[in-house]
């Protein structure tokens, strides 16, 4: 075990750690190891078959170098791919046979899983470590013919669903780090709404790293069907350790004719502590694939935490007139380090899309906006806005735009704006003059700088979303 | 209320203000005219504790030393500084400002905080006496806003913050005949026995709409001369070279 790390400033409130006994998997990365995982996740054969076949693609796959922030080589051989409680072995029936230790840890955390305390419109998936710990409001969802459940339930109960989707957005030999997951994801979660199906409440997945020297692998799977409609949430914490730890996850979103999924991510993932000793490398894979016309694929994001998030959540515009959005907010402070942004791939007719980033750099963080607009031979009338804004807070930190623009259609049309200011002395001294002290001033700017991503939360989260944006920057400035 | 002693400002070893001497009792409106570059915006800055500043001499508010205390303390106890430029801050709403404004002094004044109700009960009052329309209060803090209405915005949360000491700094400059009105209307259904006003102006215009007590002329960072408004009328006619 690693030692807790002592020497941090108390702003990180997750920062906690649950001493709880785990089952882990053999230390490093083998075939031994994913068929350790498969066994215990009591996976058919094809999907152990789809593993290895990912496993062995990553033989050959090299690690990507061509992002702004480095890091040190990470040993793959020096990790646990499989952790969880043991009492999560023999998978708990109901809530009352799960560990209490684990339903205190998400009270700590704000995520209540109890009956009588459970968010009220809010269905939330509970994934700790590797295992799903506690799905809410399963019950009221199966009346409509929604899915929403673990992914490891789903390969067993919905395995034609899982067989035809998994993989179609994200292929295994995408990249290193997708190639990585297909082979050694444990648990996330799986949602599917039948045609139309209006889901009557935000569906959530709360992920929680706690084991130490343990990467996080989770796969997530959305399939919204003709004529559908569902808001998704996930939120991720960590405990504070010095070590750095990987978190690789692939999420695939499918929206067929006329279908729109809403996706929004609060990332509060521990971010190191002040002189960037440890926190979460965020190396993640998100892309959506608008299948059908007229279908919607939004992705908000805003993003306080990790030493490192490397990310972009893209859309592929395939079926005509569909729309794909991003709407985003990075926060980087102290020594954390940000690559993020979107690629919109317009293949269908009539595709819209639209990009909205918020970098905000405080301490001595960087923070790169990176994005792809392509438009394809065939997509007449299509057209993309892009505006990227970049506040920078003290003379210590950097910002960047690195905006990649194809438009192989005469028809088309692509819009790119982008911005970079300081925080203003004279905003801070008239917030001041009006009683509020220097956080609360920088929290009210800046919240002000990202009000056009934060109205695109659900309101459940969009007031702990500026809490968020506050808390992330104190100590930025004076 | 506000006991000014010897006081000295400098900013990048540049001095500004040069042993300058006021006292203001409550319910007093003091006026402070002067050439540009007399030192006039200086003196509001250091009055609201700026920062950026060298200091010294007396600085004494309700009796007490305001060295050592923060912009946004003075500001909670009672020292407003009408902006003459009020700045714009994207996103954020105007009334949400104001409520959040009004909180931290009323908190600071061991008060409960206002509820959504009263506020725009207050909100309404206070517009309605300065004939302002309160859908200004809906759009982004001074975002698009006329100078008039950056001006009016400023009096409007000074009515509803109601301070003690207020500093209106060149409140009158860039306003038409009408918003100048509306502006030295609010100022003056704010005077009472328990508010004093310092009030910086480069031209005499304003002090038609409202009477100070004292006038002072500010040159090269002392007060070179003070009396009452027949002073004011004076300026008017001979100009500050006349004073020297």
């Amino acid at each position: 075990m690693s030692k807790q790390n002592t020497n941090i400033p108390q702003d990180y409130k997750y920062g906690f750690t649950t001493d709880i006994d785990n089952i882990k998997a053999p230390k490093g990365l083998s075939e031994e190891t994913i068929k350790f995982i498969s066994k215990i996740k009591k996976e058919p054969k094809w999907m152990l078959d789809w593993r290895l076949k990912a496993f062995n693609r990553l033989k050959v796959s090299k690690e990507p170098n061509w992002q702004k922030p480095k890091y040190p080589k990470i040993n793959y051989q020096d990790l646990y791919y499989y952790s969880a409680p043991k009492s999560m072995k023999d998978k708990p029936k109901s809530l009352d046979e799960v560990d209490p230790k684990l339903i205190e840890t998400y009270n700590k955390l704000g995520i209540p899983l109890n009956e009588q305390k459970k968010l009220s419109g809010v269905a939330v998936d509970a994934v700790f470590d590797s295992v799903s710990v506690a799905t809410t409001f399963k019950d009221e969802l199966t009346k409509k013919g929604i899915i929403f459940c673990p992914i490891s339930e789903a390969i067993q109960k919905h395995p034609d669903l899982v067989k035809k989707y998994l993989g179609s957005v994200i292929p295994i030999s995408d990249h290193y780090f997708a190639t990585l997951n297909s082979a050694v994801f444990t648990d996330g979660s799986f949602v599917y709404i039948p045609p139309n199906t209006r889901c009557p409440m935000e569906l959530s997945t709360y992920f929680r790293i706690n084991a130490a020297e343990t990467g996080q692998f989770e796969r997530t799977l959305i399939i919204a069907d003709k004529g559908s409609y569902v808001s998704y949430l996930e939120g991720c914490t960590a405990p504070m350790r010095d070590e750095n730890q990987l978190h690789a996850a692939n999420v695939e979103l499918i929206a067929l004719d006329d279908a729109e999924i809403k996706y929004s991510t609060v990332q509060n993932w521990y971010p190191g502590d002040k002189d960037g000793v440890g926190g979460i490398y965020n190396f993640v894979t998100k892309r959506g694939a608008c299948r059908g016309k007229n279908s919607k694929i939004s992705w908000t994001q805003v993003e306080t935490g990790s030493a490192i998030t490397w990310k972009y959540p893209s859309c592929i515009l395939q079926g005509d007139n569909s729309v794909g959005e991003f709407y985003s907010i990075a926060i980087t402070n102290n020594h954390q380090k940000a690559d993020t942004g979107t690629k919109m791939i317009h293949l269908g007719k009539n595709t819209k899309s639209k990009i909205i980033s918020k970098g905000i750099s405080a301490g001595k963080a960087d923070n790169t906006y990176r994005g792809l607009v392509d438009i394809g031979r065939k997509a007449s009338n299509s057209r993309n806005y892009t505006q990227c804004d970049s506040l920078l807070m003290g003379n210590k930190c950097g910002a960047h735009t690195v905006p990649y623009i194809k438009n192989k259609n005469s028809t088309s049309t692509i819009e790119h704006e982008a911005t970079t200011s300081k925080i203003n002395e004279d905003q801070l001294f008239y917030c001041n003059q009006r009683g509020l002290n220097q956080e609360e001033a920088v929290s009210l700017i800046v919240n002000g700088f990202c009000k056009d991503v934060l109205q695109q939360l659900p309101m459940e989260f969009a007031v702990e979303a500026q809490k968020l944006v506050g808390i992330s920057l104190e100590g930025s400035v004076g | 209320m506000l006991e000014i002693k010897n006081l000295n400002a400098s900013i990048n070893n540049r001095e500004i203000l040069k042993g300058l001497n006021i006292s203001i009792k409550p319910g007093e409106l003091h006026a402070i005219m002067g050439p540009n570059g007399s030192g006039k915006s200086t003196l509001a800055n250091v009055l609201s504790g700026k920062e950026g500043y060298k200091i010294s001499g007396e600085l004494n508010y309700l009796g007490k030393s305001l060295n050592e205390i923060s912009i946004d303390e003075r500001a909670q106890k009672g020292i407003f500084l009408a902006f003459q430029y009020p700045t714009e801050i994207p996103g954020v709403n105007t009334s949400n400002f104001l409520r959040t404004s009004l909180n931290k002094v009323r908190k600071a004044q061991g008060k409960k905080e206002i509820d959504a109700l009263s506020f725009l009960k207050l909100v309404k009052e206070k517009s309605d006496e300065l004939g302002m329309d309160e859908k200004m209060l809906t759009r982004q803090l001074n975002v698009g806003f006329s100078g008039g209405e950056k001006k009016k915005n400023e009096i409007l949360q000074m009515k509803i913050l109601d301070p003690s000491l207020i500093i209106l700094d060149e409140t009158d400059s860039g306003l038409d005949i009408d918003a100048l009105k509306i502006v030295a209307d609010g100022v003056n259904s704010a005077r009472d026995k328990k508010k004093s006003f310092l009030v910086i102006t480069h031209y005499q215009r304003l002090l038609n709409f409202i009477k100070p007590d004292f006038v002072h002329v500010l040159a090269d960072g002392k007060i070179v001369k003070s009396g009452t408004k027949e002073l004011a009328m004076e300026l008017e006619k001979t100009g500050y070279k006349g004073i020297n």
